[in-house]
């Protein structure tokens, strides 16, 4: 095998002929390593590619409860401990009027856990990635499809690019090319 | 007592400030020079003042000092403790040693700060428009002098306002004997020439009334102005009360053209014009000296007539224990009848009292008192100075401390007439009216910078301190005047010494020192000789009765002393209107018309600032179709010229009367004063030699309008309840009484238990200060909000500023009114310092909170001005510094209090309590080692209250005054119902159903 | 509800994408406007005189916006009209106006996309851009009527060695953290939609700078099928936390008048009144921005009638609650006897402020009448009277809010008037100003329409069609 491919990229004009051949491939060996760039999230294509569940409702409700408790102790050290004053004759921890600050940080610490957790799983922002290297990989974003298949990791296996390249084209692909990182 | 230059400096750059900021270095190095030519080289010599409290040496910085002094009004001494920091005074408060004090102070005495400190008073001599020497002066004044000694003095005249100075006094008896023809007049255009000549007609010599209203049981004022701004308001205010609070409770009826302070505190008022006054009195007179038991039928023609019978009857009961009170605005005639009913109804020697006038003598005769040894001189009035000055008999003109340019009736003509004379030399606080017309003006030193010596409206004498050297090298009356009485200047000092030294015949300097230091340091001087009352002459009263036979009812009904508009041909537009001079509630009649102060306090009733109005009557003003801020023109049947006045519509204001305040429409009085008001001088007219007061006018619509800046828009209750009332049993009950009706008691009560809340109680283990103020003892005399301001470094913020809802005084005298306009209430206003504080809870900085004591503080360096706070301030009692409102220059920081932080831009502000004097007491007593006790602290509103209605002190402590005060049934918080607490709680006025003059079974 | 309403409403034919797009042609279309080309804009912006005097006029109000600030940070709050008691006044109302409507946008994105609306697809983009532009001026205000705004940052907890903290029992500091959430959440919400959109420009764009621009912000977005799927996850759950966050800043802004006591503000119906209040002039913000868009840049395809058919019957229902609340309050005042609720409710009718009450109950409960008829919510000219009718009435309604209750409060002795300045009016328009302008300044560089929701709602509506 030549060293340094990352992959052979299949173009598709519909997202059905995509769905078809990320099938089909997984039928004929489940074990391949398929990436797959669309315009838009077409529906299925988890699915198709049976993608794992991922972790970020998990870092939000995280972000929320870290975001909720920062608040309310923030409010609570303040009054209670840093700074006691009688403030009109209420009470120091007067936790009712201690709500709506608690409730917006928790927001807060969510709002920025998913973003910044989707970011980090997406391993975004990468300005350069081989795939760009892809010709009309600028349709990517417009209206076309590209299935990429990557070589498996471990080198003995050899990956016959050529083979790929036919396969893709049998199953509809408009082009295909290889992708040299 | 020197003061630092640095202030002297800035002072006469700040004489009005050119518009053109390029010419303005220049000028200040200009006026700086000027100013060191001119005062450098005169300073006054060092002198020697006694302390009050303790010597000077003993002085520490930021630990006041007081002095004992006393300050002049319309001639007379009231008073005054003037606390000083380091050498400058900052507040004038009452001498509790002072008969005419008490240890309370009115608005304008309080005041008088700032007028010492004002940068626009006179800083130098001026000589036809252009400045000049002391010494320039003294040589042109010398030689006149000797010219005039030629003719012993025919050309030489010497006005002055009213004096009671024995030293002033000796120098113009000295003065006339030196010049036998000369001449001395008097002016004072505060005082009624009516009431003058009345006293003339009654008794022979010019004398003055004195009241004695603590032995009064019923006091009946027609159109007297007992509590107003004169030498013996406060006193009469205290004594009034007094008598108030005895059991039984003193009663008030008022007669009134306009509302004044008499009648919120009346049991009964009555809006009458002067002339119906006068036809009351006429009246009384003939049933009294009939010894009738009511008044004749000749009252069918008055309005509420049996109202008059039941006044009369009481009137009857209390012989020798009541007081009739005659006013400014009443007739000669008038004048006379009161005093002929006060004689007839026993009240002379008991409850008033005729004084004689103070007259030029030698000092050491007993002054006031009959004894004639030496024929005292007696001044002349203006008119008389006027007509020699027209006639090219006056060649020297003197005038001490008078403005007769502005002040004099217009009818006059005084200033044409001051043309006439070649020599006229005017001594004055400001380069004013006066000033610039005479040939040379003599700026005159203010109480505060000089010796001098003063008689208080009961006789009693005390020293005038200087607490500061004289600010702009001005020079004392006595200095003047001793240079025309012995042709040589003498020090103030020396001079007022001089007399006292004469007084008491002292045996030694060491006798005479130790009498001295005595005199200044307790600010009066004892006097055992007991006050005699003059008598009547005989058959004064002869002529009043022959007319009096003459039934009263068919008396014309424009009585004499009224003039009837001849010239002016009544027709649509015109109307016929009665116009009653009335002395300004707070410029007086104009003398402190550039005191900012005094300028932005809010009216009494009409709430205006920085303007005066000419007042009628609702239904006046229907039935000419007039409004608020409608401008008429006013002119008499022989002045067609007229002066233009802006119209307030006043409830409670006498129909047919148009009441014009004095004192302003200066034209030059410095740059607070410039731009104000009308001039109503120009309007008074002078009738057989007397100045008139009351007169008739013709008004005329001009279609313009004018903008008032006022306080209070809102006057009446709404139906809510800020205010409470609780009726007196029959057996009238005096104030802290618990007989007091049922419903009033309930109500009461519900102020006092504590209302459930959510909120966990706070405990305040050391102190926890409260206050209560009585609302039957307020008069509305607005003494209270002068002293914060003065206390609090409270700035003035303008008419514009007013106008637009930004005034920041921190104590505000709401006034509330029934429709009728007949029953007035006043209330002082200032932060409740409430327990549960809406304000706090809003503030998004916690700029303001609670302290250990329970003091809502307000923290101004923490302040961002979200304004939260005052929104969430049900009493509205919380100021914002919209702008810079707060003067920061050199005269203005001199007579700061340094214990107050001076206010920047964009922060709130609201009344502390005198925070600064709680912690001055608890300081003291943390020295002494003890707590602090009940009336160590005495809040600035507290101190100058004449009539003691303001109690402060620790509600934790059961017998201290405040929680007395707060365990009367009357005690009941304002909104109460909104759970906030107040600290501030109210005492419920009383109301004595039977001295109403409702019903006949009294 | 409302969208409930709007959905069984969906009648056929009505469709919110015209037939014969393609996800290729949507992309040309919508990026060609910014890249300037295809459309009307072939020529380049610059050379439209529309578009030049708009950004004439409008930046020259954002000029003098930046003077005045300068000029009344230098004399002082007292610029304006307020006064004690008035001590709130135009700031104040323009404030809460300005976070009304920077309300729809967050709501249509989020709450639309969790029930499902198809019809938000066309119209999300710019409505949150108008959230953030509005909910940003919105928070000027406040700091401009502060007396010493130098120190607005106090308001923030920050450490600092007196150990001073903000007073959290304050609306005010709720307000602080309420807004800065907002706007936060927002700018990300809105940011992570753009993301594919500018990876379009970027790949679409000629010149290097274009690329480079757009290519940074889009983070080398590649539209990887992982990517999508993390993407969308994490975009549903903003969605599902901008929604309660919606309700919340509205409710604490309401809170800043009904914890206080002032009679008029002191009232439980203010959160939810609020909140619909602030729907309803956001929905006519939105109509007032769609019908110019969709007429100059051609639009009329992808905001299609029905959209503003759609918005309409949303007003229609905010305009009918808000109705409640007016009437909620009255009764409220009468029934709980409260003299001073009574005589703050007769004042409002009677009083010197009863014509801005009056107008406003036209603008606000009788003038959306009109949309109960399906004639009047396609008729585009008349829907654009009434949008702007509704934000006039709204702004009148916050001020009469703000000043009425507060002139006349407990004691009648401190009863005042509250009269605006001419710097009120100033910092009123040239606010509006500010916020066209950089509406404008959106419009120019950034899609107006997202793209990659575009394409996948062609998508659909191909196979549904072929279904």
């Amino acid at each position: 095998m030549k060293p340094g491919i990352y992959g052979v990229m299949g173009r598709f004009s519909t997202p059905d002929d995509l769905l078809d051949a990320i099938l089909a491939m997984r039928r004929t060996d489940p074990h391949i390593r398929l990436e797959v760039y669309t315009p838009y999230a077409v529906e299925g294509l988890a699915e198709a590619l049976d993608l794992p569940p991922s972790r970020i409702p998990r870092l939000t409700l995280i972000g929320g409860m870290l975001g909720a408790l920062g608040g309310y102790f923030m409010q609570w050290y303040a009054t209670v401990v840093s700074f006691p004053q009688n403030i009109g004759g209420r009470p120091l921890n007067s936790w009712p009027m201690f709500i709506p600050v608690t409730f917006e940080m928790a927001i807060l610490g969510a709002a920025l856990a998913a973003v910044f957790g989707m970011l980090f799983l997406n391993g975004l922002p990468r300005l350069y990635h081989p795939v760009f290297n892809t010709p009309c990989f600028d349709l990517a974003s417009r209206d076309r499809y590209f299935l990429c298949i990557r070589p498996q990791g471990d080198p003995t296996q050899r990956f016959d690019v050529a083979y790929y390249r036919q396969a893709l084209s049998q199953l509809g692909a408009v082009d295909t090319d290889e992708i040299r990182p | 007592m020197r003061h630092p230059p640095a202030v002297r400096f800035h002072e006469t750059t700040l004489q009005d400030l050119p518009a053109n900021p390029h010419r303005r270095r220049l000028l200040k190095l200009m006026a700086a020079s000027t100013a060191l030519a001119g005062t450098g080289c005169t300073q006054a010599p060092p002198e020697k003042i006694m302390p009050y409290v303790n010597m000077p040496e003993g002085m520490v910085p930021g630990d006041p000092v007081f002095y004992a002094s006393t300050l002049l009004r319309n001639g007379f001494g009231i008073g005054v403790l003037v606390e000083t920091e380091s050498g400058r005074p900052i507040k004038i408060e009452g001498n509790t040693a002072h008969p005419a004090s008490l240890g309370a102070a009115d608005a304008q005495t309080q005041a008088a700060i700032l007028t010492l400190w004002d940068p626009e008073r006179s800083h130098t001599i001026m000589h036809r428009q252009e400045i000049s020497t002391r010494e320039a002066m003294l040589s042109m004044l010398i030689q006149r002098l000797d010219e005039e000694s030629q003719t012993g003095g025919r050309g030489l005249r010497l006005l002055t306002g009213p004096v009671s100075s024995p030293t002033l006094l000796s120098q113009i008896n000295a003065m006339l004997m030196r010049f036998p023809n000369a001449q001395w007049h008097m002016h004072d255009p505060a005082d009624s020439d009516a009431r003058a000549a009345a006293a003339l007609q009654v008794f022979g010599v010019p004398a003055r009334t004195l009241y004695h209203l603590e032995q009064a049981a019923v006091v009946l004022s027609v159109d007297a102005d007992l509590f107003g701004p004169s030498a013996d308001g406060v006193r009469n205010a205290h004594d009034f009360l007094a008598a108030r609070r005895r059991n039984p409770r003193a009663r008030m009826y008022a007669l009134e053209s306009s509302p004044n302070l008499c009648g919120s505190l009346a049991d009964s008022r009555q809006a009458m014009s002067p002339g119906e006054m006068e036809n009351m009195l006429e009246m009384m007179a003939a049933a009294l000296s009939n010894g009738a038991a009511a008044l004749s039928n000749g009252g069918a023609s008055l309005k509420s007539s049996s109202w008059l019978n039941r006044l009369y009857r009481q009137l009857l009961r209390a012989r020798g224990a009541c007081v009739v009170a005659a006013g400014h605005s009443l007739s000669l005639r008038a004048h006379v009848l009161v005093w002929h009913i006060n004689t007839m109804l026993g009240n002379l020697g008991k409850t008033v009292y005729a004084l004689e006038q103070y007259a030029a003598q030698q000092p050491g005769k007993a002054p006031g008192s009959g004894s004639q040894t030496a024929r005292p001189r007696r001044p002349a009035s203006l008119p008389e100075l006027t007509e020699a000055m027209r006639n090219d008999q006056v060649s020297t003109l003197v005038m001490v401390n008078v403005n007769p340019v502005y002040d004099a009736p217009g009818m006059l003509a005084f200033a044409p007439a001051l043309e006439h004379v070649p020599c006229s030399i005017h001594t004055g606080l400001y380069y004013d009216e006066t000033g610039r017309r005479a040939t040379w003006h003599v700026p005159q030193t203010h109480e505060l910078e000089s010796w001098s010596d003063a008689y208080s409206h009961d006789g009693i004498a005390s020293i005038v301190q200087p607490v500061i050297a004289p600010l702009y090298g001005a020079y004392s009356s006595h200095e003047l005047m001793s240079v025309l009485a012995s042709g040589q200047t003498a020090s103030a000092h020396a001079t007022t010494r001089a007399t006292w030294q004469e007084f008491w015949q002292a045996r030694g300097e060491a006798e005479f020192e130790q009498q001295w230091q005595a005199a200044l340091s307790c600010g009066v001087i004892a006097s055992h000789d007991k006050l005699h009352t003059l008598h009547p002459l005989q058959g004064a009263f002869d002529a009043l009765k022959a007319e009096s036979g003459a039934q009263p009812d068919a008396r014309p009904p424009n009585p004499p002393g009224v003039m009837t508009p001849s010239a002016a041909k009544p027709s649509s537009a015109t109307i016929g209107i009665t116009a009653v001079l009335a002395n300004d509630s707070n410029l007086v009649a104009g003398e402190f018309a550039n005191n900012a102060w005094l300028q932005e306090l809010p009216r009494p009733y009409s709430k205006i600032t920085w303007d005066n109005a000419a007042l009628i009557s609702p239904a006046s003003a229907r039935q000419h179709a007039l409004c608020n801020g409608d401008i008429v023109s006013l002119s008499t049947a022989d002045d067609d010229t007229g002066i233009l006045a802006p119209i307030w519509i006043m409830p409670g204001q006498a129909n047919g009367v148009i009441t014009l305040p004095l004192g302003y429409g200066r034209s030059h009085a410095g740059n607070t004063a410039q731009g104000h008001g009308f001039d109503v001088f120009a309007l008074q007219g002078v009738n057989g030699g007397l100045a008139l007061r009351t007169f008739s006018v013709t008004m005329r619509r001009t279609g313009q309008r004018h903008d008032f800046a006022v306080t209070q828009h809102e006057l009446h209750t709404q139906g809510r309840e800020p205010v409470r009332n609780v009726e007196t049993r029959r057996d009238s009950a005096p104030s802290n009484s618990s007989r007091v009706s049922e419903p009033a008691r309930a109500r009461a009560r519900s102020g006092e238990n504590e209302t459930p809340s959510l909120y966990p109680g706070h405990e305040y283990s050391s102190y926890a200060w409260g206050m209560t103020v009585d609302l039957d003892a307020c008069i509305g005399c607005n003494a209270c909000a002068i002293a914060c301001q003065a206390e609090n470094n409270i700035p003035v913020v303008g008419p514009e500023q007013v106008a637009m809802g930004r005034e920041m005084h921190w104590i505000r005298i709401d006034l509330y009114r029934e429709q009728s306009g007949n029953r007035t209430q006043f209330q002082p206003m200032a932060c409740q310092h409430c327990e549960n504080a809406p304000c706090e809870i809003v503030c998004p900085v916690g700029a303001t909170m609670h302290d250990s004591e329970g003091l809502n503080i307000q923290v101004y360096n923490r302040c961002v001005g979200t304004r939260f706070c005052s929104n969430n301030c049900p009493y509205k009692v919380r100021h914002f510094n919209f702008f810079q409102f707060s003067r920061n220059d050199p005269s203005a920081a001199a007579h700061a209090n340094p214990d107050v932080t001076v206010r920047q831009r964009g922060v709130m502000e609201k009344c502390t309590y005198c925070l600064q004097r709680i912690s001055h007491a608890r300081i003291q007593a943390q020295k002494a080692g003890r707590p602090i006790r009940d009336g160590d602290i005495v809040t600035a509103c507290q101190a100058t209250c004449p009539t003691n209605a303001i109690v402060f002190g620790d509600t934790n402590d059961p017998d201290s005054e405040v929680s007395r005060s707060k365990a009367s049934p009357r005690n009941y918080a304002v909104l109460e119902e909104l759970n906030t607490r107040p600290r501030t709680t109210y005492l419920a006025r009383l109301d004595d159903p039977a001295a109403r003059l409702e019903e006949d079974d009294d | 509800m409302t969208e409930r309403k709007t959905e069984t409403a969906d009648s056929p034919g009505t469709s919110v994408l015209s037939a014969g797009w393609t996800p290729g042609s949507v992309t040309d279309k919508i990026s060609g406007i910014v890249l300037g080309r295809g459309g009307p804009w072939t020529r380049g912006w610059s050379e439209h005189w529309r578009w030049r005097t708009a950004i004439l006029l409008t930046f020259s109000g954002v000029l003098v916006f930046l003077a005045s600030s300068t000029w009344l940070f230098m004399r002082g709050v007292g610029l304006f009209g307020v006064n004690i008691p008035v001590a709130w006044g135009f700031a104040l109302g323009n404030f809460v106006w300005w976070i009304g409507i920077g309300h729809a946008g967050t709501f249509i994105s989020a709450i639309l996309l969790l029930l499902r609306q198809r019809w938000r697809t066309s119209i999300n983009r710019y409505a949150e851009a108008m959230t953030l532009f509005a909910a940003g001026i919105a928070g000027i205000f406040p700091i401009l009527h502060l007396g010493r705004p130098w120190f607005a940052y106090w308001l923030m907890p920050y450490p600092n060695r007196m150990e001073l903290w903000p007073q959290w029992r304050s609306p005010l500091v709720w307000d602080i953290f309420a807004i800065s959430t907002y706007l936060l959440v927002s700018l990300l919400f809105w940011y992570v939609g753009l993301i594919p959109d500018l990876a379009s420009l970027r790949d679409k764009a000629r010149t290097r700078g274009k690329q480079l621009a757009y290519g940074l912000f889009a983070l080398g977005w590649r539209g990887d099928a992982h990517h999508w799927h993390r993407y969308e996850t994490a975009y549903l759950l903003l969605a599902g936390l901008a929604t309660p966050l919606v309700v919340s800043v509205h409710t604490v802004v309401s809170l800043d008048f009904s914890i206080g006591n002032t009679p008029g503000y002191h009232s439980t119906i203010f959160p939810p009144y609020f909140v619909a209040g602030a729907l309803f002039s956001g929905f006519a913000m939105v109509i007032t921005l769609a019908i110019p868009l969709r007429h100059y840049f051609n639009l009329q395809g992808f905001i299609t009638l029905r959209h503003l058919d759609l918005a309409a019957k949303v007003i229609l229902a905010c305009s009918l609650i808000v109705a409640y609340g007016y009437l909620s309050e009255i009764f409220t005042a009468y029934y709980s006897g409260d003299p001073y609720e009574i005589h703050m409710t007769e004042d409002r009718f009677t009083g010197i402020y009863a014509p801005v009450y009056w107008s406003y109950i036209f603008c606000n409960v009788l003038v959306p009448q009109a949309l109960w008829w399906r004639g009047v919510r396609r008729k585009v000219s008349i829907l654009l009277i009434v949008s702007l009718l509704i934000n006039i009435g709204m702004w009148m309604e916050r001020f009469l809010i703000v000043v009425q209750s507060l002139h006349q409060d407990y004691l009648p002795s401190s009863w005042g008037l509250f009269v605006p300045s001419f710097w009120d009016w100033i910092f009123l328009l040239c606010s509006i100003a500010l916020f066209v302008w950089l509406f404008l300044m959106f419009i120019r560089y950034l899609p107006m329409i997202s793209m990659a929701e575009m394409r996948g709602l062609v998508q659909e509506t191909a196979e549904e069609n072929a279904s």
